[in-house]
C-alpha cells in the first residue's frame, strides 16, 4: 500500500524535515508513525498524501506512483491533517457533499454516502451542524468522515486523537478497527500516545530527526519487560526537541 | 474539470447568498459613490464619466479582496482537504473565481440601474460592451487576488490589499479623468492596466465603439486576464498553497 525509497524533503528555509526513509506499510496493516516534536512526521504524510513535492526518492502509494500520477493517489486515499478540516461556518452535510462529489460520486450518491459514513462515526442527525459548535470529539470524528466519503483503500491520520478525552479516544479506535475488519482499509497515524500506538497498531515506525530509527510490532520492540513510553525514550533520547541546537 | 468547477462555483455562491448581512452590504457599497457623490460630480461631469469609474471601483474593491476568503479556507484547513481530492487545481481557483466574478456582475448591473434612475443614459450595446470588459477585469482581479492571499502571510492580506486597492482607484482615474492630471501622475497612471480598461469604458457609454480607446483597453484588459489566470493557477498548482 506504501511503498517508499529514500524519500526525502529539506525545505526552501534549509530546513531537513526528512532525510530519505524507506517505508513499507502492506494491505490491511494499521502502522503507528511515531517521533518527537519535529520528527519529520507531518512533513512524510504530505508528501505521501500529494500536498507536498519530494526533494527526492520515489514512492508507490496506493498502487500509483506518487510523482507521476498524484490525481491518481488522492483517489485512493484519505487524508486528516494534524489540523482538522472542518469549516466553522458551513453545514457540515454541505460540506461533506460537496467533498464527496468532488471525489466524483454522483450527487445521489454522494448524499448516500454521507448519510453512511455520518451513522457509521456515530454522527447520525448532525447532517446540518455548523463546526463552530462541535465538541474536540464530533470535530474530529467529522474530520475522518471527510475522508471516508470516497471509500478510500489507504487512510492517513495524522494525530487524530490530540486533544481528545479517554471516551472519544476509545471510540476512535474503534472506528480504525473497524474499517480495517468491514472494508480491509490500511492505516498510517501519527500519535504522541504510545499507549495508543501499542493498543491499535500492528506495527509501529519510530521516526527521529528525519530518519527512521526504529521499526516493529510493539511487542518486538518492548523488549526486557519496557513499555513503548521507555522505548521511545531510550531510542530518540530524552533532550526537548524545537530547542536550540535542534535540527543541525 | 468543468464539472468540479461548477460544483465549487455553486457552493461558493450559495455560502454567499446565506450570508445575508454581507449580501446587504455587497448591494449597497457600491452605490454609495453614486448616491453620495454623484450629484456633486454632475455638476462639472457627466453620469457617463462618473459610472464607469464606479464600476472599475467597484472591480478593484469586490473582486480584488475575493483572496479574504481564501485566507480563511486555507487556515481552517478546508483548501488542503479539496486538495487531496482528484478535482483538477484550476478548477478549485476558477469556481471560486466565478463566483465572485457573479457577485460583481450582479453588483454591477445594480450601480448601471441605479445610475440610470439619476440621469445615466448610455446605449445598451455599450452597456452590455462595458459589463462585458468589467467582468473580464474582474475574473483577472479575483485570480490575482488568491495569488496574493496564497502566496503573502495571512495576517498580512487585509491591511496590503485594502492599502493597495486605494491607489489603483485613484490612478485609474475613477473619480476625475487623468486628463486633468498633472504631467508626472497623468504618466504615473499609464503604467496602471485599469485606466486602459476605464478609458475604453467611457468610450462605450458614450456610443464610441470603433475608437483606439476601446481597442487598447480591450486589449490591456484581455492581457491582464491571461496574466491574472495564468499566475492564479501556478500558485494553486505550486505545493503548500
Ligand atoms: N513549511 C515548512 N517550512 C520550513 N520548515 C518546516 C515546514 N514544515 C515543517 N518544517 C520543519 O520540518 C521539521 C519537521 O516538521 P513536521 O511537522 O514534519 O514534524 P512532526 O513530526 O509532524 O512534529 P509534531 O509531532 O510536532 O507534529 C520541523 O523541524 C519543522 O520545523
Ligand atoms: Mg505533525
Amino acid at each position: 500500500m506504501i511503498e517508499t525509497l529514500g524519500l526525502s524533503k529539506t525545505f526552501r528555509n534549509g530546513a531537513h524535515a526528512v532525510r530519505g526513509v524507506d517505508i513499507h506499510v502492506g494491505q490491511g496493516e494499521i502502522v503507528g508513525f511515531l517521533g518527537p516534536n519535529g520528527a519529520g512526521k507531518t512533513t512524510t504524510m504530505r508528501m505521501l498524501t500529494t500536498l507536498l513535492r519530494p526533494t527526492s526518492g520515489t514512492a508507490v502509494v496506493a498502487g500509483r506512483d506518487l510523482l507521476r500520477e498524484p490525481a491518481e493517489v488522492r483517489r485512493r486515499i484519505g487524508y486528516v491533517s494534524q489540523g482538522g478540516a472542518v469549516n466553522p461556518f458551513t453545514p457540515l452535510g454541505e460540506e461533506l457533499e460537496l467533498q464527496a462529489m468532488l471525489h466524483g460520486l454522483t450527487r445521489d450518491r454522494a448524499r448516500a454516502r454521507v448519510r453512511e459514513v455520518l451513522a457509521g462515526l456515530d454522527l447520525a442527525g448532525t447532517r446540518d451542524a455548523i463546526g463552530a459548535t462541535l465538541s474536540g470529539g464530533r470535530r474530529r470524528r467529522f474530520d475522518i468522515a471527510f475522508a471516508l466519503l470516497h471509500e478510500p483503500a489507504l487512510l492517513f491520520l495524522d494525530e487524530p486523537t490530540t486533544g481528545l478525552d479517554p471516551q472519544s479516544r476509545a471510540n476512535l479506535w474503534d472506528h480504525v478497527r473497524r474499517l480495517r475488519a468491514e472494508h480491509d482499509v490500511t492505516v498510517f497515524l501519527t500519535t504522541h500516545y504510545l499507549d495508543e500506538a501499542d493498543a491499535l497498531c500492528d506495527r509501529v515506525l519510530i521516526i527521529d530527526h528525519g530518519l527512521i530509527v526504529a521499526e516493529g510490532a510493539p511487542a518486538e520492540l518492548k523488549t526486557g519487560g519496557r513499555t513503548l513510553d521507555d522505548v521511545f525514550l531510550d531510542i530518540t533520547g530524552r533532550s526537548l526537541r524545537e530547542e536550540a541546537g535542534h535540527g543541525a | 474539470m468543468a464539472r468540479e468547477t461548477w460544483l465549487l462555483f455553486r457552493h461558493h455562491l450559495r455560502v454567499t447568498l446565506r450570508q445575508k448581512a454581507g449580501v446587504a452590504f455587497g448591494m449597497i457599497q457600491p452605490l454609495l459613490f453614486l448616491v453620495l457623490f454623484g450629484p456633486i460630480f454632475a455638476t462639472i461631469g457627466t453620469w457617463e464619466t462618473l459610472v464607469p469609474g464606479l464600476m472599475v471601483q467597484l472591480a478593484l474593491m469586490s473582486t480584488g479582496l475575493a483572496g479574504f476568503g481564501v485566507v480563511f479556507e486555507r487556515s481552517s484547513g478546508v483548501l488542503e482537504r479539496m486538495r487531496v481530492t482528484p478535482a483538477s487545481r484550476l478548477a478549485l481557483l476558477l469556481g471560486r473565481v466565478l463566483g465572485n466574478a457573479v457577485t460583481m456582475t450582479v453588483q454591477a448591473l445594480l450601480l448601471v440601474a441605479v445610475g440610470y434612475a439619476f440621469g445615466l443614459r448610455a446605449p445598451a450595446a455599450g452597456l452590455l460592451a462595458g459589463l462585458a470588459l468589467v467582468v473580464v477585469l474582474g475574473v483577472s482581479l479575483a485570480a490575482l487576488s488568491y495569488a496574493v492571499a496564497l502566496t503573502i502571510d495571512e495576517n498580512l492580506f487585509a491591511p496590503v490589499m485594502s492599502t493597495a486597492v486605494v491607489p489603483l482607484v485613484l490612478l485609474s482615474g475613477a473619480f476625475l479623468p487623468m486628463s486633468m492630471a498633472p504631467g508626472w501622475l497623468d504618466a504615473l497612471s499609464r503604467v496602471s492596466p485599469f485606466r486602459y480598461t476605464l478609458e475604453a469604458l467611457r468610450d462605450l457609454f458614450a456610443g464610441h465603439y470603433a475608437t483606439g480607446a476601446v481597442a487598447a483597453g480591450a486589449a490591456v484588459t484581455a492581457a491582464f486576464a491571461v496574466a491574472g489566470l495564468a499566475v492564479g493557477t501556478k500558485v494553486f498548482n505550486r505545493e503548500n498553497a
